[in-house]
């Protein structure tokens, strides 16, 4: 609809319609390389946790494992969802880092809260439950 | 077939609840009747039910919670009156387990349909307007989600006629609602009906954040918005960010009822307080969704009706945004008592002390613009300062139970009752009044009846002291919230003097009903035929009252806050010589119609009617997908019917170029 | 719309409007009073518009998810003497199911980069290799619950379980979801070629498939690898 729009007013250099998609075709190279470059560096990311998890590694700890889901989150994020600071994606970038900040405060909010609760409430019972 | 569901569902044993059921059918047939008898079916379909224009949707919103309203505060009374006469030897006329449904469904009618429908309603109507914009961003989602609402509310509703419902008040914590201890459809009504009202909330807050976001007037950058746009922005922000918790809260609760599981059960590793958690990680910041536009409102009233800019803007906008962070950071204050020590209850304590601060800032703001002001007392103004005073107090009682030990002694007393009734009528109540009263004319073409305002604006000022001062009183005596009953002689004479304020708010809505009514008849004497009837500051007052379909013939270029008080300093009229045409949505049944269908399916899941749940939920998704096929979704207003709609308002230049 | 067009006779029905733009110009230059102060042109930009409402909505949909992660990491412990993540995760197996849904968000990106050169053949066919992996992918979580169930593993035998099929299930019927939403896309590109309107949907559907296997990170860390290690 809003392409016939622009189409009819006659303004077609000022009506960038097709935002995701006309990115694709004017950096198709830059493109086709964000997304392989993502692609094995995602790959590298998720083989290096399991395999150090299955090969029962000392260094396959919880915090190495956080470490490298937040980098290959950030590797989705950067090279296929193509969040930068541009012009285009000053919101969509606005709206992750706080919603992040908001994910951060309900996960760790309620593992300080259940796990205080749980030392002071239930006394006697199996320790080491909240891991 | 019908799964549990059997004519025994019909409570006919119950008198009390007989008698409303009958109201509510005598209601419902006058007016349907009424329809019937006008001929007016059609109209209601084509330029109301299937309406994508936002103007009709708030309006739609406004008239729900007005009708909510009626029925929450009949619980209200019924409350009162329960607690007046039930001291010692006399039971009061309510059992016990009737009782416990009356305040389950007072809390969540007035929040989830009375409260968040009419603010909703009200930035629907104001926002594009304010904006200089035409429409939302997504008209079709927009009236998915009031009907998603009204079937909600209609569920509601329901329970009082087939079945019952929940009895574990207007949170439903487990354990009380689970299966074990609430086996009947009660907690699953309440269920729901949150269910789907919370998607149909969810979706508005995506709405007006791209609206907001993306489609204002050129020229009005964010620090050139009207204040009640940035609350509004600040509480949508909000609505995005926290009803997802509450769906998962009572999504784990359906799977624990539902399917056996055990989230929140006392066996088998299930954690009650998981439930509490999440319920008020949501709920905090519900209460700031309500609040923040009640804010913006008071901002636009107090600016407009000093005849001065507003104080402090940036202040004003920071605070919000303050607000909106940190009621993220201050949950744990709801349940202080539940055992999880010093720290977690220092660290929350502070925090929720610290929100009082930016607050505090608004509250100088508004009382600096009106310092030096030529404040016109009409009665926006009249709820504006009523809330400034009640609003202080309530949230200085909150403050005060934000001390984790003072909270030991006062949590679910009537402390806390009178607390957070203090915040939500003084604030969220006396705002939409406020607003109701200060947009009415924009939305309808004439003004509401001055006296009778007035008059209701007194009666609720006045009721509301005299029905909740009493319970800061019982609180402090040690008097529990919820209480069918009591023994303690010294209470009964406070709890009769809040059963007065009660009726004493009722006659305030009496006469607010009857200024809707008189208002009408004596619309032609009051008609706003300027646009402009309180001498605005914002762009909403810039079209004619009410705007046409389109608001605005020609979108107008900002060049400051304030932008139609600056367009009048600059006298520039918003009369167009050259107009275009203009492109907008058709109206659509499809809301309606999805919303019609998973009431039919959330109907059918209270009552374990499973083919009906599945066929509603996929007829439901028909309907969407054929509409997400449909081609011919919208039209252009050509030019011509543009400019003669223009000179029909008397907006149209007439000298020629 | 072309209607606008004959309504108004040609190209012709717009030079009043550009007329009546210098004229207010003019005027503002003679510093009177500006009886107009309107922008010459407004067209919001829907396609943009679309796509920020979805990303919005998805957001949301992250948060839906941090609550049920959230439950999972309270509860993740709560066994009730049944079975635990030792007994049940096989990782390898996972692993493989990852592997899956990675690549699918790979030749979703082609597919994207397809939809930017307007070749519909090349389209079609990323999209149909990417709904046969996540299809894959699917399949493989409903063999690994069917597995679990019949050990005795049910969602109802503890907190640990209800939150991990919760969690898990939440994901793949997502995942289900967004395999519905790529047929019918796939049949509309078949039908109606690349309009606007299709465009759109389809960009709002591959961010909606990457954000699916962002979550998809979180979970297998959070459940599957902290689990085990």
């Amino acid at each position: 609809m809003s392409a016939a729009n622009e189409a009819i007013v006659g303004h077609a250099p000022h009506a960038p319609v097709h935002g995701r998609a006309q990115g694709g075709a004017h950096g198709a190279h830059g493109s086709r390389r964000s997304y392989v470059i993502g692609f094995l560096l995602a790959v590298a990311l998720t083989i290096v946790p399991f395999g150090l998890v299955m090969s029962h590694s000392p260094v396959g700890t919880p915090l190495i494992i956080a470490v490298f889901a937040l980098a290959q989150i950030g590797v989705h994020v950067v090279y296929f969802l193509h969040v930068d600071s541009s012009e285009e994606q000053r919101w969509n970038l606005t709206a992750l880092l706080f919603t992040a900040i908001v994910v951060c405060i309900i996960l760790g909010g309620s593992i300080w809260i259940m796990h205080n609760l749980y030392i002071n409430m239930m006394p006697g019972t199996m320790p080491g439950s909240m891991g | 077939m019908l799964g549990k569901l059997t004519l025994s569902a019909i409570p006919y044993q119950n008198p009390i609840v007989m008698g409303a059921v009958a109201f509510m059918v005598v209601v419902t047939i006058a007016v349907l009747g009424t329809v019937t008898l006008l001929g007016k079916w059609k109209y209601l379909w084509t330029q109301w039910l299937t309406s994508v224009d936002h103007k009709k949707i708030g309006a739609m919103y406004i008239i729900l919670a007005g009708v909510m309203l009626l029925r929450g505060f009949a619980d209200a009374m019924m409350m009162r009156a329960q607690q007046a006469l039930a001291y010692g030897g006399h039971a009061g006329y309510l059992p016990p387990e009737h009782f416990d449904q009356v305040f389950s469904a007072h809390g969540t009618i007035m929040i989830f349909f009375m409260a968040m429908p009419f603010m909703i309603g009200l930035m629907n109507c104001v926002l594009p307007l304010q904006i200089g914009a035409r429409d939302v961003a997504f008209p079709f989602l927009n009236s998915l989600s009031l009907w998603l609402t009204v079937a909600g509310a209609i569920l509601v509703n329901l329970s009082l006629a087939i079945g019952d419902f929940s009895r574990a008040g207007w949170l439903a914590y487990p354990p009380l609602s689970e299966l074990r201890f609430s086996p009947g459809v009660g907690v699953d009504y309440y269920i729901w009906a949150l269910q789907i009202s919370g998607m149909g909330t969810t979706l508005s807050g995506v709405n007006f954040i791209a609206t907001i976001l993306r489609m204002r007037a050129p020229g009005m950058k964010l620090m050139r918005m009207p204040v009640f746009t940035w609350t509004a922005l600040c509480t949508n922000i909000l609505i995005v960010a926290a009803f997802p918790v509450l769906t998962v809260s009572l999504a784990l609760l359906t799977l624990d009822r539902y399917l056996g599981m055990h989230f929140f059960t006392n066996t088998l590793g299930g954690d009650p307080m998981m439930y509490v958690n999440l319920i008020w990680i949501w709920g905090h910041p519900e209460v700031y969704i309500l609040i923040l536009p009640a804010f913006g409102i008071f901002s636009e009233i107090i600016a407009t009706f000093s005849g001065k800019r507003l104080f402090g803007y940036t202040s004003m906008v920071l605070a919000t945004m303050a607000i909106a962070l940190l009621s993220f950071l201050v949950w744990l204050h709801h349940f202080f008592t539940m055992g999880s020590g010093a720290d977690v209850n220092a660290f929350f304590g502070i925090t929720t002390m610290v929100i009082a601060v930016p607050t505090g800032v608004k509250i100088f703001n508004w009382l600096f613009t009106m310092y030096r002001g030529r404040v016109r007392l009409e009665s926006p103004v009249l709820w504006t300062v009523g809330f400034m005073i009640t609003f202080v107090i309530g949230g200085m009682s909150g403050v005060l139970m934000a001390v984790p030990p003072a909270d030991f002694v006062l949590h679910n007393s009537l402390f806390l009752v009178a607390h957070f009734h203090n915040v939500i009528i003084g604030g969220v109540v006396f705002g939409a009044m406020a607003g109701l009263t200060y947009w009415f004319p924009k939305v309808f073409g004439f003004r509401l009846n001055e006296t009778l305002g007035k008059a209701a604006f007194w009666c609720w000022l006045v009721g509301f002291y005299v029905a909740f001062m009493p319970l800061y009183v019982l609180g402090l005596m040690g008097a529990t919230r919820r209480m069918d009953h009591y023994d303690n002689p010294a209470w009964r004479p406070l709890f009769v003097i809040a059963a007065i304020g009660a009726v004493i708010i009722f006659c305030g809505i009496a006469l607010q009903v009857a200024q809707v009514v008189v208002s009408i008849a004596q619309r032609e004497r009051a008609r706003d035929l300027t646009g402009d009837p309180w001498q605005g500051r914002t762009l909403e007052w810039a079209t004619s009252s009410p705007p046409p379909a389109y608001n605005f013939a020609r979108i107008p270029v900002v060049r400051d806050r304030d932008a139609f008080w600056d367009m009048k300093q600059r006298s520039v009229e918003m009369k167009a010589a050259v107009y275009r045409p203009i492109h907008m949505p058709r109206n659509t049944g499809t809301g309606f119609v999805m919303a019609v269908f998973l009431g039919l399916a959330a109907f059918a899941m209270i009552w374990h009617i499973w083919w009906l749940a599945i066929g509603g939920v996929a007829a439901a998704m028909v309907a969407l997908v054929h509409h997400a096929f449909d081609d011919d979704r919208d039209y252009y207003v050509e030019a011509e019917e543009v400019r003669r709609t223009e000179v029909l308002r008397g907006r149209a230049q007439l000298r020629s170029v | 719309m072309s209607t606008r067009l004959t309504a108004h006779g040609g190209a012709l029905a717009f030079e009043p409007g550009y007329a009546d733009d210098a004229a207010d110009a003019l005027r503002n230059l003679r510093g009177a009073p500006a009886a107009i102060d309107f922008e010459p042109e407004h067209h919001p930009d829907s396609a943009a518009i679309a796509q920020l409402g979805f990303w919005i909505y998805l957001m949301s949909d992250c948060l839906l998810f941090a609550g049920l992660f959230a439950t999972y990491s309270v509860l993740h412990a709560r066994t009730a003497g049944g079975p635990t993540p030792h007994g049940l995760f096989d990782l390898p197996y996972v692993l493989a199911e990852t592997v899956f849904l990675l690549v699918s968000s790979f030749t979703c990106g082609l597919a994207t980069l397809a939809i930017g050169r307007r070749s519909r053949g090349a389209t079609l066919g990323w999209l149909a290799v990417t709904f046969v992996l996540g299809l894959t992918f699917v399949g493989m979580e409903l063999h690994e619950f069917a597995h679990m169930l019949a050990a005795g593993a049910g969602p109802n035998r503890s907190a640990f379980l209800s939150s991990f099929f919760t969690l898990v299930a939440t994901h793949g019927l997502h995942v289900t979801c967004g395999l519905i939403w790529m047929a019918i896309m796939m049949v509309l590109v078949v039908k109606k070629g690349f309009t606007p309107s299709t465009e759109t949907r389809l960009a709002c559907l591959s961010l909606f498939w990457h954000f699916l296997d962002i979550i998809w990170v979180g979970v297998f860390s959070l459940v599957y690898l902290f689990g085990v290690s």
